[in-house]
């Protein structure tokens, strides 16, 4: 949009991050056009320098980083050298910015509405009142149930897609003439996901706001920005209009991002009628206290098979992987091993019955002892279950790290804190892998990772299933993740299996209701997907609300 | 009147530093108006402490009554341990690994001088008596074996290390057992001259002999101070290990067991906690005295057990809160499903992520219980005479403070145990404040 007057002009930003007392580069050199009203998308992988140069695009930088060169224009002034009192005046009134996890950042002390006036009263932008009733209508312009009273709530209070819609609408308490967009959909479901893109697209539009789009999501930034602009450790790969950078990538990386989707396993033929099963959920019920989360669950896992169990947070999903392990003794029903029962409670368990189900995480941060070196975390299994010591074990751990493609030499004396997140998760795929199991659960464990990383997981995942006869259970809300894994589709919704089967079965129409909203609620790279979606269910028809009708 | 002209002066440099204001680049330039009136009254402080330094010690009003000499020596002792505790860094960033070396390079000048302090305490405390020869040897054959040991768990270098300071230990260790202790004289020995004043000097009523001259009933005070080093503080580092054993095992086993074990375990420390702590230990100390009769002994262990269990209430808490939050950690669950045990849970997974916050409380704890024993000393049911002890010794020598205005040094007796006291708390403090400020990872 050349017509419009330019509004950001970042021209040769580099930025400097302190590890102990070096300082190191970790932003190149980055140049931003940004006109009024245009959205531009920042995409890479984490690490690229996306989250810093979205800061620093308001003149800002976190603890430990510092702006050492470039100019940051914003409308004329130069931000770098600009004064706080400077600052204050313009953030919050002409330049907002919206973080990824809108829980982490509302403070939980304060009502959602006492947090959206506090930046236009102090700007003096309204009075107290009029900006209650500006963010009333806020409210209502974004979509959220009950507009007039649900300001007066407490974050706590309100779910996570419907806070990340306050979060913008606090954002646009001013009508501020920028608003940088930190990931604000990552952490959220499909079907909330969509609902938050429709909201937030749709007033970046009516007040004419430029946006800069921080994401990770291809699909998502395909749907929002004007341009796209990808970056690669602090470096520019390229940018372009969004149309041509989708149909057209002129670099190399670029294009592997745009191919990660593509990895797609072959099906497995379905198990023999006749085969025992290795892993056989029967008729699982199972409570949380008083408050019931599973009504009678039944499916099966074959061996060298993957079922990959889906459905929105809150559906039972991990529950019912606690109940398997057995952390979480269910009230009726019962799961079975190569046809035995196993005893309810894990500690009732044997030595032998727990090594043969293992787990991966979802966030491997949490799931390695941070004070515990990679031989430690990987040679307690081993020593564990398979009584291995001194040589023999240090050998078998070595073993271990070859199978997940990491050079034992390299990591065996490192604390999981020197790792980056892909090889935190193969150090706990290794974990796992110790014990020798026959079965592996799988709990979301590539959502936390980028796509070039988590295709790497996938892959990683596959070949040893092909290579040790496992089973898996693969939780997730992915379904690009399914798409690419799974031989078996479980689809769950509020504790009841809503459809299951075969993968080819389950991605062809005719869909359950459910499964096909999950499915069409899946951004697309086509740029028009999200508008042709809204045009087909209507604006009220989408998310939660669709999810619920459905249900 | 004064008062006036004080906040005048005041008020005058806070202008005078806004109207520098203007004139400053980067930095100052965001700094609030009060920063620079703090700024300007800190100065005005400073200028005033030194002017009064120089006039009390070179213009006295009356020589014969001299003044201000505490104010004196609390500034000459502030500057020394300022000076010393910078000296100590940077002996520590040049000598030692490239570990020790980065460790000192991260420390304040608070942080250094605490630790010189808690290792110049740990010297006296260890080398007050003379000690026996099967000392030197045990030192000599047990860091031997532990620096053999950790050739298996962490290489060479760390063997190497560990055979030096088994070394510099073992040298010292033999140094002190033929020099025959610090303390000049038995910490119950009684000298045939009574009520010596301190300076040493025959003609003010004192004795070369006795630096810091004698008590009501002849012993050396110097002695006794010293010796007190290794009562009060060995005592209360034995108590503080005692109260970390018994808090810190049952708040591991409440957070990792949860249910019955916490509740009960919780419900008897709130019932403990809710008696005030000193008030508590008074009551508990009369009844042990009374089981003890007129074993001194006897008595110090009992209070040794009583301060430990009112100490562990506080320990406990901490510890149960920070073991709860690892306790949710997926490493604890998936050490769960492996099948191990609880004492697997506690000491192998728990603890070493717990040891930060723990250690910081230690320092504190110790703080603590030194005070309470002190403060039971002082009122004469806590270390019993004549083992000498510095709580003891401010209640005994207490009524020399009358002397201030004669006789400052004399007067200065009970300020010394009171201050070695305090000391050691200030240093334990800035140890654990540095601490806590590395294991946070704040910056900057």
């Amino acid at each position: 949009m050349p017509d419009k007057e330019m509004l950001v002009k970042v021209r040769d930003l580099k930025i400097e991050g302190r590890a102990g007392e070096i300082w190191t580069q970790i932003v190149n050199g980055v140049n931003i056009d940004l006109h009024r009203g245009e959205v531009l998308g920042l995409i890479g992988e984490s690490g690229a320098g996306k989250s810093t140069i979205g800061l620093a695009a308001m003149g800002f930088t976190r603890d430990g980083c510092r702006i050492s060169g470039g100019t940051v224009e914003f409308d004329g002034i130069d931000l770098v050298n600009a004064s706080a009192p400077q600052k204050r005046s313009l953030l919050g009134r002409r330049i907002a910015y919206v973080a990824q996890s809108a829980a982490a950042s509302f403070n939980p002390a304060h009502k959602l509405i006492d947090q959206h006036t506090e930046a236009p009263t102090w700007h003096g932008v309204y009075g107290r009142t009029e900006a209650e009733e500006d963010a009333v209508s806020l409210y209502a312009r974004l979509r959220l149930p009950n507009p007039d009273e649900i300001g007066f709530r407490y974050p706590h209070q309100v779910s996570g897609g419907q806070l990340q819609r306050a979060m913008t609408a606090m954002a646009m308490s001013c009508r501020p003439d920028l608003i940088v967009f930190d990931e604000p959909t990552t952490a959220l479901d499909v079907t909330t996901q969509i609902e938050v893109l429709a909201a937030i697209r749709d007033i970046v539009d009516r007040f004419d706001t430029a946006a800069l789009y921080i994401t990770h999501d291809l699909a998502v930034v395909a749907q929002m920005a004007d341009r796209i602009k990808v970056l690669l450790k602090g470096d520019e790969v390229e940018e372009a209009d969004t149309r041509t950078m989708l149909a057209a990538p002129r670099e190399d990386y670029t294009k592997s991002l745009w191919a990660v989707r593509s990895f797609v396993r072959n099906q497995k033929p379905p198990a023999p009628g006749n085969e025992v099963p290795v892993v056989s959920v029967k008729n699982v019920v199972a409570a949380y206290g008083k408050v019931p989360v599973l009504h009678g669950i039944d499916f099966d896992i074959h061996a060298g098979r993957t079922v990959a169990v889906v459905g929105e947070s809150g559906s039972g999903k991990s529950t019912l992987a606690r109940c398997i392990t057995g952390l979480l003794p269910p009230l009726s029903g019962s799961v079975e091993f190569d046809g035995v029962a196993l005893p309810a409670d894990y500690r009732k368990r044997n030595r032998n019955q727990l090594r043969e189900v293992q787990m991966i995480y979802q966030m491997a941060d949490t799931a390695l002892n941070p004070r515990k070196t990679i031989r430690e975390i990987i040679g307690r299994p081993v020593e564990f279950y398979l009584g291995l010591r001194g040589e023999a074990k240090r050998m078998r751990v070595e073993e271990l790290l070859e199978q997940i493609e990491l050079e034992p030499a390299m990591f065996i004396d490192r604390l999981p804190s020197e790792l980056s997140g892909g090889q935190k998760q193969r150090i706990g795929i290794a974990r796992a892998l110790a014990a020798e199991p026959k079965f592996i659960i799988c709990d979301e464990v590539t959502s936390a990772l980028d796509q070039l990383v988590a295709e790497g997981i996938l892959k990683l995942l596959a070949n040893l299933q092909d290579e040790l006869n496992l089973s898996y259970m693969f939780i997730t809300h992915d379904l690009a993740t399914v798409r690419a894994i799974a031989d078996e589709v479980v689809v769950m919704k509020a504790g009841k299996v809503a459809e299951a089967g075969p993968k080819n079965v389950m991605f062809t129409p005719p869909h359950h209701p459910y499964t096909g909203l999950l499915l069409s609620s899946v951004p697309e790279m086509d740029p028009d997907w999200l508008t042709t979606l809204l045009n087909e269910r209507g604006i009220d028809n989408i998310g939660d609300a669709a999810s619920e009708k459905v249900g | 009147m004064n008062l006036l002209l004080v906040i005048e002066i005041f008020v005058a440099a806070g202008v005078s530093a806004l109207l520098v204001r203007n004139a400053m680049t980067t930095n100052w330039r965001d700094a609030g108006t009060g920063t620079y009136v703090g700024f300007g009254m800190a100065g005005l402080l400073l200028l005033a402490v030194i002017h009064y330094y120089f006039k009390t010690k070179y213009f006295p009003v009356n020589p014969d009554m001299p003044e201000g000499s505490f104010f004196r020596w609390a500034l000459q002792g502030l500057v020394i341990f300022g000076i010393s505790g910078w000296f100590f860094r940077e002996f520590g960033k040049a000598v030692g690994t490239e570990g020790s070396r980065r460790l000192f390079r991260s420390m304040p000048v608070t942080a250094s001088f605490g630790v010189l302090t808690i290792l110049a305490y740990a010297f006296v405390a260890l080398f007050a008596g003379p000690i026996p020869l099967s000392m030197v040897v045990l030192v000599a054959v047990i860091g031997a074996l532990i620096s053999g040991v950790t050739l298996n768990v962490s290489g060479v270098t760390a063997m190497r290390i560990g055979y030096g300071i088994t070394v510099v230990l073992t040298a010292t260790c033999l140094v002190m057992y033929f020099c025959g202790g610090l303390a000049p004289y038995g910490e119950a020995e009684i000298l045939p001259r009574a009520n010596l004043l301190p300076g040493g000097n025959a003609a003010t009523g004192g004795d070369p002999a006795h630096l810091l001259g004698t008590d009501q009933i002849g012993r050396d005070i110097l002695s006794r101070l010293i010796y007190g080093a290794r009562n009060t503080v060995g005592i209360a580092f034995i108590t503080t290990c005692l109260a970390f054993l018994i808090g810190g095992t049952f708040g591991f086993l409440a957070a990792t067991l949860g249910g019955w074990t916490d509740q009960v375990c919780s419900r008897i420390v709130d019932a403990l906690m809710a008696i005030p702590q000193l008030i508590f230990a008074l009551l508990l100390m009369t009844i042990a005295t009374a089981w003890a009769g007129s074993n001194g002994a006897l008595i110090t262990l009992y209070m040794i057990l009583i301060i430990a269990v009112l100490d562990s209430t506080r320990v406990y808490r901490l510890s149960r809160a920070v073991g709860l939050n690892i306790v949710v950690m997926d490493y604890i669950e998936a050490a769960r499903l492996r099948g191990e045990n609880l004492i697997y849970l506690i000491f192998r997974e728990i603890l070493p992520n717990a040891t930060a916050p723990l250690l910081a409380e230690f320092g504190l704890r110790f703080c603590f219980v030194f005070l309470t024993i002190a403060a039971l000393s002082f009122l004469g049911i806590g270390i019993q005479p004549p083992r000498a002890d510095w709580g003891t010794m401010v209640r005994d020598l207490g009524q020399f403070i009358n002397f201030a205005r004669s006789s400052p040094l004399t007067a200065a007796l009970p300020l010394m145990c009171a201050g070695a006291i305090a000391l050691l708390t200030v240093a334990v403090n800035f140890v654990v404040d540095w601490m806590l400020h590395q294991s946070s990872g704040l910056k900057g």
